[in-house]
């Protein structure tokens, strides 16, 4: 079984523990990642050349990212690596990716997915307009490029990742003008017995939360955002929403970063035909998997965020534990690693119940999806809005996603529905009535991202006529 | 992909009609509408969603050039429908009656064409056969390789996801029950008529049965003592980026090779779809087929020998459904040669789109009247019979 | 200078220069190209269907919102491709002047 090909997807926390883990006990993984460099977003490596130091880069986390960093470098020798190398396809134990334009083909007896999480997004009225980034896009600008994305920033959403972007632009010098949490402060409360699971990391919490406030900033608890205000041409403008009480503010400001928490990035197990199950608590799709991370296609494994969203030092941990799982197949198990086991889970349980606590404490605001206006654009790569696929709902009776996507377009554009379809489907549960459960799931369609026509040429027998190709005339779309 | 889905079942009105209909593909759809037009009570019983496997997935092609002869009556029955939409069922299909373009790579082809274009069953057609100059002209973007093609200027596409489903949703606003989520498991015909028992939702009854079940159809006629070689399969489609809108021809290729038959059709959104080259085998257990990667790759790789300036374009996504296929390239249409009252229309082998309303509307008028004046003689499911006789004597 | 992004740190690199529409444009090594872009412009591309102009969305690769091309036609996700001198990037689809036409 020493021949058995392992391929790990994805070299951010769980996929770097996952491929160390099997590493140590001789087996040598193929590792792919989007990524130019390891450490996946969370702890995405600055390009060569920047010099800023860890606790600049990472504050708090300055240690643990230092740490999968070295692991990673240590690793490097006993890996095959496939940096800035994207998979689009995977079909019987065969993985389609390409890199660098050349397309790279990776048979696999193995498979670990630890393909991350995206931003969860709640649209807003005008939320199209240039000038709206994801909440973790915000924090990757100045985590990768120590650039903030406006002069005029408005943090809006829910969730901590809210506050620590905040707090890392007012730090790197940026201008934060709010941040807008659609959670109320009482939720916090209610969900402390949980969050207490992690006293320290909750301490943290309140502390950027003070430290905000000590900056000026304006903060704002349980708001309905509006309307993002601008214009097509010279893009965003200033925030409207609601405060709690009800009465309606503006915020000026040239930039809204815009993030409720995370959804985990799971294509390639759709396309692998894992299987998924619906999570009440979070209202999202998961892949369903056992306590090691076992999805229910033999020999293919999860792990992080892609997984289950519970933070960097879960992924970690499950990183390892699919590992352990993948060794235990490989009837490699042995009594260390049964100790190594209980120990993880031990770990993970508390993980589990922070992170279920921050989901209590952050909530995902399903009702605003109800309020949205019919104007509001669900889809910004095909700019349907939530009018038309209500239209959808109520007019041709589409009241499973798929079918209103056949039929409205809604994630039917190059981003496959990553920021869209989970609203739209909670638009369809609001129009129809029916649990959002009942609505279903978009499934995933290859490739996973764009691909490129050129990727597979053929030698070209001979290249168009070059007259035809230098018609005169050509219209120019206006 | 998996195709299934949590479909609910519709609620159940009636239980007895002049017709049931099982399967709720286009054929089916249409089938419902134009009985409802002639004034007969009609019970459509499709298992998942209306049009959801071969009707909703397919390119999209409306077109009639390239089938054989012997179905161009049916397939100009049709192409006069299409041209009544959207009034015909007040709704929008998104027919473009752009033109196709069948174009070939050999210089050998291009008589092939030029006898098709001349044939009496394709005059309505009005096929222009074009090569050398004229056909550089008239698409200069073409690649060096297409020597020739065949020019049908009434020919289009239109958006299949919509065609199934606006069809039902017009039949049921002429009083047809269409219900879904419904599995019919045993079909019998009974002294007066027939009998259709279903998976926990009981049992319907009619005077007339019509089978439109697709890549399931042949279980079906099976029951009646009629099977069929049928042979399911899964086509393979994708998507462009939106670009500029300027392919208005639907453009496919006549070749003898399974992987250079590319076909393509841009919308006026912008994205280019794209079909062909290859298919897929379907699980029909658990109704799940691929999307396959090698299809990826031919479909790339044949774009560009006919259009060589889409050389940088992105694919965005790309689809798969449940066709079926009969080893004569024609389908099971028309009526039983075994049971009294019992039709069948299915087994389209992946160019039933085009016919599909002409198809709703022969159905309706054989079952009404007992006769049509549309030649299908050539699509009876007799014919299989006949085959598997001739095999039994060889043996 | 309308900018969009603002440079908070990390000045000191080296600089490149690569033409944006056909004009010079000064950026640093280890600049995305969207980094590029839009600390020299409010935006990288039309949206193809509404008059608006976009600037990217995720800066993770996902939302394929930063799509910018070549003046070849080749296409560069803005968010994750690295600027390198020498560049030569059109904000517009360069199909829109396709010698496309059927008579």
């Amino acid at each position: 079984m020493a021949s058995s090909r392992i391929l790990i997807v994805g070299a951010g926390p769980a996929g770097v523990r996952c491929a160390e883990t099997l590493v140590r006990h001789g087996l040598r993984p193929t590792l792919i990642d989007e990524n130019r460099r390891d450490g996946g977003q969370i702890y995405r490596r600055q390009p060569e050349g920047f010099q800023r130091d860890y606790r600049t880069l990472y504050g708090s986390e300055a240690d643990k990212a230092k740490a999968l960093h070295d692991s990673f470098d240590q690793l490097r020798p006993e890996l095959d690596y496939y940096s800035d190398t994207s998979a689009w396809h995977l079909s019987g134990q065969r993985l389609y990716a390409h890199q660098q334009g050349r397309p790279l083909e990776l048979d696999y007896d193995h498979l670990l997915l630890c393909t991350g999480a995206t931003d969860r997004v709640m649209p807003v009225k005008g939320w199209q307009l240039a000038g709206t980034y994801s909440l973790g896009g915000a924090q990757i600008a100045l985590k990768n490029q120590a650039v903030s994305i406006g002069h005029e920033v408005v943090f809006m959403g829910s969730g901590p990742l809210l506050y620590l972007v905040a707090s890392q632009y007012l730090k790197a010098g940026a201008n934060v003008a709010a941040v807008l949490d659609t959670s109320a402060f009482s939720k916090r409360l209610s969900a402390l017995p949980k969050l207490l699971s992690r006293a320290p990391l909750t301490a943290r919490g309140s502390l950027l939360l003070a430290d905000l406030l000590r900056h000026g900033v304006s903060l704002h608890f349980g708001i309905r955002p509006l309307e993002v205000l601008g214009s097509t041409d010279s893009g965003v403008s200033a925030i409207r929403f609601a405060r709690a009480d009800g009465s309606v503010s503006e915020i000026c400001c040239d930039a809204l970063a815009l993030g409720y928490h995370l959804r985990p990035e799971t294509q390639l197990a759709d396309l692998a035909g894992c299987a998924f199950q619906f999570d009440e608590l979070s209202r999202q799709w998961l892949l369903q998997l056992d306590d090691l991370g076992r999805t229910s296609v033999p020999q293919v494994y999860a792990a992080g965020d892609g997984a289950r969203i519970r933070g960097a030092d879960a992924a970690e941990r499950a990183g390892e534990l699919a590992a352990i799982a993948l060794l235990q197949d490989l009837n490699r198990a042995t009594p260390e690693l049964a100790a190594r086991q209980q120990q993880l889970h031990s770990e993970l349980a508390v993980l589990s119940r922070f992170a279920q606590g921050l989901s209590e404490a952050f909530p995902w605001p399903a009702q605003h999806a109800a309020q949205l206006s019919d104007d509001t654009i669900i889809c910004r790569c095909e700019m349907i809005s939530a009018g038309e696929l209500r239209r959808t709902v109520q007019a041709k009776g589409a009241l499973e996603v798929n079918r209103a996507k056949a039929f409205s377009r809604v994630g039917m554009g190059r981003c496959q529905g990553r920021y869209c379809a989970h609203v739209g489907a909670e638009v369809i549960a609001a129009a129809s009535g029916e649990p959002l459960q009942v609505v279903g799931r978009q499934r995933g369609q290859a490739p996973v991202k764009p691909l490129p026509i050129s990727l597979y040429a053929v030698e070209p027998t001979d290249p168009a006529p070059q007259e035809s190709m230098q018609q005169p005339a050509p219209e120019v779309l206006s | 992909m998996s195709l299934m889905a949590t479909t609910r079942t519709s609620p159940i009105h009636h239980r007895e009609a002049d017709v049931i209909i099982v399967g709720g593909g286009f054929m089916g759809a249409a089938s419902a509408f134009f009985l409802r037009q002639r004034g007969l009570s009609v019970i459509l019983l499709e298992r998942d969603m209306i049009g959801q496997y071969a009707s909703g997935v397919n390119f999209g092609n409306v077109r009639r050039q390239g089938r054989y002869l012997c179905q161009l009556d049916l397939a100009n029955r049709s192409r006069a429908l299409w041209s009544r939409l959207p009034e015909l069922i007040d709704d929008d299909l998104e027919f473009l009656p752009s033109g196709h373009m069948r174009v070939c790579y050999q210089q050998a082809q291009i008589a092939e064409l030029e006898a098709y274009a001349a044939a009496p069953e394709a005059r309505e057609l009005e096929l222009q056969v074009l090569s050398g100059k004229a056909l550089r002209e008239r698409f200069p973007y073409l690649g060096a390789d297409v020597v020739g093609g065949s020019y049908a200027p009434h020919d289009g596409h239109a958006n299949p996801r919509l065609a199934a489903p606006a069809f039902a949703r017009a039949a049921r606003r002429a009083g047809a029950d269409v219900l879904e989520g419904v599995e019919v498991s045993q079909v019998e015909k009974t002294g007066s008529g027939f009998r259709v028992q279903t998976e926990g939702q009981g049992e319907f009854r009619s005077a007339q049965l019509l089978i439109t079940a697709g890549a399931w159809g042949d279980r079906l006629s099976a029951q009646f003592g009629e099977p069929v070689p049928l042979v399911p399969r899964g086509p393979q489609m994708s998507v462009t980026e939106p670009l500029p809108y300027r392919l208005k021809t639907v453009i496919g290729v006549y070749t003898q090779l399974e992987e250079e038959v590319v076909y393509f059709r841009q919308i006026p959104r912008g994205n280019i779809i794209i079909g062909g080259c290859h298919r897929a085998t379907p699980d029909m257990v658990s109704r799940r087929v691929s999307f396959e990667p090698q299809a990826m790759v031919l479909q790339m790789q044949q774009m560009r020998r006919v259009i060589p300036q889409l050389g940088n374009i992105n694919i965005i996504r790309s689809w798969s459904g449940i066709e079926s296929y009969l080893p004569d390239s024609l389908p099971v249409m028309g009526p039983s040669s075994q049971v009294e009252g019992l039709y069948y229309a299915f087994g389209f082998c992946g160019a039933g789109f085009q016919l599909g309303p002409g198809v709703g509307e022969v159905m309706a008028e054989l079952l009404s009247t007992g006769q049509t004046s549309t030649h299908i003689d050539s699509f009876h499911i007799r014919r299989f019979a006949a085959a598997e006789q001739r095999e039994r004597v060889a043996v | 200078m309308i900018s969009r992004f603002v440079r908070l740190d990390e000045q000191h690199r080296p600089r490149v220069t690569l033409q944006v529409n056909g004009q010079p444009v000064d950026a640093l090594e280890g600049d995305t190209l969207m980094v590029a872009l839009l600390t020299q412009s409010r935006h990288l591309r039309q949206s193809e269907f509404d008059s608006g102009l976009r600037a990217g969305f995720c800066l993770m690769a996902a939302c394929q919102d930063c799509w910018v091309w070549t003046r070849q036609g080749e296409r560069l996700r803005a968010c994750s491709t690295p600027v390198s001198s020498g560049m030569d990037i059109l904000t517009y689809q360069p199909e829109a002047a396709w010698p496309v036409h059927e008579s």
